[in-house]
């Protein structure tokens, strides 16, 4: 049975605060295909494309028609537990720390025999939901829930060590200006969060009004160095989830701009800002990664899909995108050896005033808001939030060069563009 | 004044009988900048880089580059800022007579005026009330607004609502009056800019930009501590940064005052 999750102490000052261990980082280039999967929220196998064989673990060849037509495709989530073990004294540090673990071998309905991690609401002769979660290390790990989730599952150690869910964990959303950043706090909070909302230039008017009562704004400015390094000053060592609201999106392209001061910005807001942020909070996000219950979890980007490739209507902003993206896997490397997620996001224009004229569909800043949640909810990766993304994606996948002159040819709904 | 040296001005100044009143806010990155629609370009507000602190990137010195707006903190306005003054010869802060750069000040007090009403615009007929008392304002001065504006909250100060900034300031006629029939070298307040926060919806929009730059003469912008001048007698050292072509600069403004009393 699941213990439900207690509201963490404070920690005592005489303890020192325990480095993250990392799982076994070990995996062959076959098995990063499921990390693929896992970061995607995606439970996905080899399949043989010649005999139709789902294969576990990886294999370079079909184990059953030696064919090495082997391809990622999504597979049914449904198991059977045939036997569990609780592991109670392990040799790896990581496991070690948190005995006794409970492991699984589960039969798959599509085959394979699989051995997962063992959700505590879960025993053996019962039927599974299975899903591929990334663990601290960032790879990926099967996992065996109960067919029926009940509603406190996510308080399950093991499960908690797979997502980086909000639930008594004290988040930071960089920027309240923005609707999406209003709407984030406020998810945030309804998902059990303690919530800090950075508020930048104080002096224009902001209506603290549109925030819940429980979110406390704080002074940030993520385009001020200094003003980052104050606010990571006090509050740094306790933000256990990052998520970068801030924004700054202009429609047009290079040619027909005068100036650099709109491009400045853009790289001010959107690139400087991730790096001020990241130099202050993240050092000490990852130094806290395996700081209990409300350790250190997540650090949460939010890019435009135009990152992956330019859109010539939003030319400079798509580029500092890309740059931003480029920045986040560095990043997302120097935090995992924290256990700290960073978590990307892509969605297509969003609904607010700097896509006006674009036409629909367009991206709610409370779609994006429920999709962040759900995100640390089920510790995934890189998320795709609406059709303008996915499209973009699977556009990009077929063929770069067409995707290339279609956006060339993609207005952003003004006249004469 | 014919044995008068410039020593003397250092002498009195350590004697008291002279005393210095510095009129500038501290450029930091928090301090208010105009604020415009978005759509147009935007003043940059300060920003701090550390480039070393006794650190691996310079071990033995603390320095910072930093970049900022001609028009952010206590600031100067040359006349090429404005339209109305793009043609004017010597008209921005690299070519302006230094002559220039050291000036009398009469101040008028409308504080009350201003704490009452935040909108409050400045009238010929108030300095000529004022000027009944204090005397003619001399040609070849600054005329500074003293509103206490510079004594308000960052938000207060900027003072922003839905409908723009509501801060004080001089009204079309008394700005062209000062220019053509006083004379007057420039014009000083202590809020964001030298005309009102309504300005935009003047006729002519923005008249002490418009008059002032239209003939030649200064703004400066975002002063303090003007309660601690005289209505008349204070001289201002107002130097701009030598910018190429530049519209104007944030400067360090000091104001020359007699009498004892501890600096200002």
């Amino acid at each position: 049975m699941v213990e439900p999750l207690q509201k963490p102490a404070r920690r005592t000052p005489l303890q020192r605060t325990r480095r993250q261990a990392l799982p076994p980082v070990i995996r062959s280039r076959s098995g990063m295909l499921l990390t693929k999967a896992a970061a995607e929220g995606r439970f996905a196998l080899q399949r043989c494309r010649d005999c139709g064989t789902f294969c576990y673990p990886a294999h370079d060849a079909c184990p059953v028609c030696l064919s090495v037509e082997l391809a990622l495709e999504d597979a049914p989530t449904g198991g059977l537990v045939v036997s569990e073990t609780t592991v109670r004294v392990p040799a790896d540090v990581y496991f070690k720390e948190r005995a006794p673990w409970r492991v699984a071998l589960v039969k798959l309905d599509c085959g394979p025999v699989v051995l997962a991690h063992l959700h505590a609401g879960c025993g053996e002769g019962d039927r599974v939901t299975m899903s591929l979660q990334l663990d601290k290390a960032g790879l990926a790990a099967a996992f065996a829930r109960p067919a029926n989730i009940p509603p406190d599952a996510a308080d399950d150690p093991q499960w908690r060590e797979m997502t980086a869910s909000p639930k008594f964990r004290r988040a930071l959303v960089t920027d309240g200006r923005t609707a999406v950043g209003r709407a984030t706090a406020a998810a945030l909070a309804a998902a059990g969060a303690t919530v800090h909302v950075g508020i930048a230039e104080p002096w224009k008017p902001f209506d603290g009004e549109a925030l819940p009562q429980s979110c406390e704004i704080v002074p940030l400015d993520v385009t001020d160095e200094r003003s980052v390094r104050d606010l990571a000053a006090d509050i740094g060592g306790k933000v256990d989830i990052l998520v970068n609201t801030a924004e700054y999106a202009r429609p047009g392209g290079l040619l027909d701009r005068r100036g650099t001061g709109t491009i400045r910005s853009e790289i001010e807001h959107n690139y400087l800002g991730l790096v001020h942020l990241a130099q202050t909070f993240g050092p000490a996000m990852r130094g806290r990664g395996a700081d209990g219950i409300d350790s250190a979890a997540a650090w949460v980007n939010l890019f435009s899909v135009y990152a992956l490739a330019n859109w010539p209507a939003y030319g400079t902003f798509s580029a500092v995108e890309a740059a931003c993206l480029s920045l986040s896997h560095c990043l997302r490397a120097e935090m995992r050896p924290g256990g700290i997620r960073v978590i990307n996001f892509f969605t297509g224009p969003l609904d607010t005033e700097w896509f006006q004229t674009v036409p629909p569909p367009k991206v709610a800043p409370q779609t994006l808001a429920k999709a962040i949640v759900s995100a640390l909810d089920r510790g995934i990766e890189d998320v795709f939030v609406g059709d303008v993304a996915e499209d973009v994606r699977r556009r990009l996948q077929a063929n770069p060069k067409a995707l290339e002159h279609e956006l060339a040819r993609q207005g952003n709904g003004q006249a004469g563009q | 004044m014919t044995d008068f040296t410039p020593h003397d001005i250092a002498a009195a100044i350590a004697a008291g009988s002279l005393r210095l009143v510095d009129l500038t806010f501290t450029l930091s990155p928090e301090f208010p900048v105009i604020v415009l629609p978005p759509e147009f370009g935007q003043a940059s507000p300060l920003r701090i880089q550390q480039i070393s602190r006794y650190d691996a990137d310079g071990p033995g010195w603390y320095w910072n580059n930093i970049t900022l707006s001609e028009h952010t903190g206590t600031h100067f306005d040359a006349p090429i800022h404005w339209h109305t003054g793009r043609t004017l010869p010597n008209n921005a802060v690299d070519t302006l007579p230094v002559e220039h750069m050291i000036a009398p000040a009469c101040v008028i007090d409308c504080s009350r005026e201003a704490a009452a009403d935040p909108d409050f615009l400045l009238t010929r007929a108030a300095v000529e009330a004022w000027e009944r008392v204090h005397g003619q304002v001399a040609s070849g001065s600054w005329v500074l607004l003293r509103t206490d504006w510079s004594k308000r909250s960052a938000k207060d100060y900027a003072n922003l609502r839905a409908d723009g900034a509501h801060t004080p300031g001089p009204d079309p006629q008394v700005m062209q009056w000062l220019v053509e029939e006083r004379g007057i070298l420039g014009f000083g307040t202590e809020t964001i800019g030298t005309d009102a926060g309504q300005a935009a919806h003047f006729n002519p929009p923005h008249p002490a930009h418009h008059f002032l730059h239209g003939a030649g003469r200064y703004g400066l912008q975002c002063l303090r501590n003007l309660d601690q001048l005289p209505a008349t007698g204070a001289t201002l050292i107002t130097a701009p940064l030598k910018i190429l072509n530049g519209s104007g600069s944030p400067l360090r403004v000091l104001a020359l005052v007699s009498g004892k009393g501890s600096n200002g």
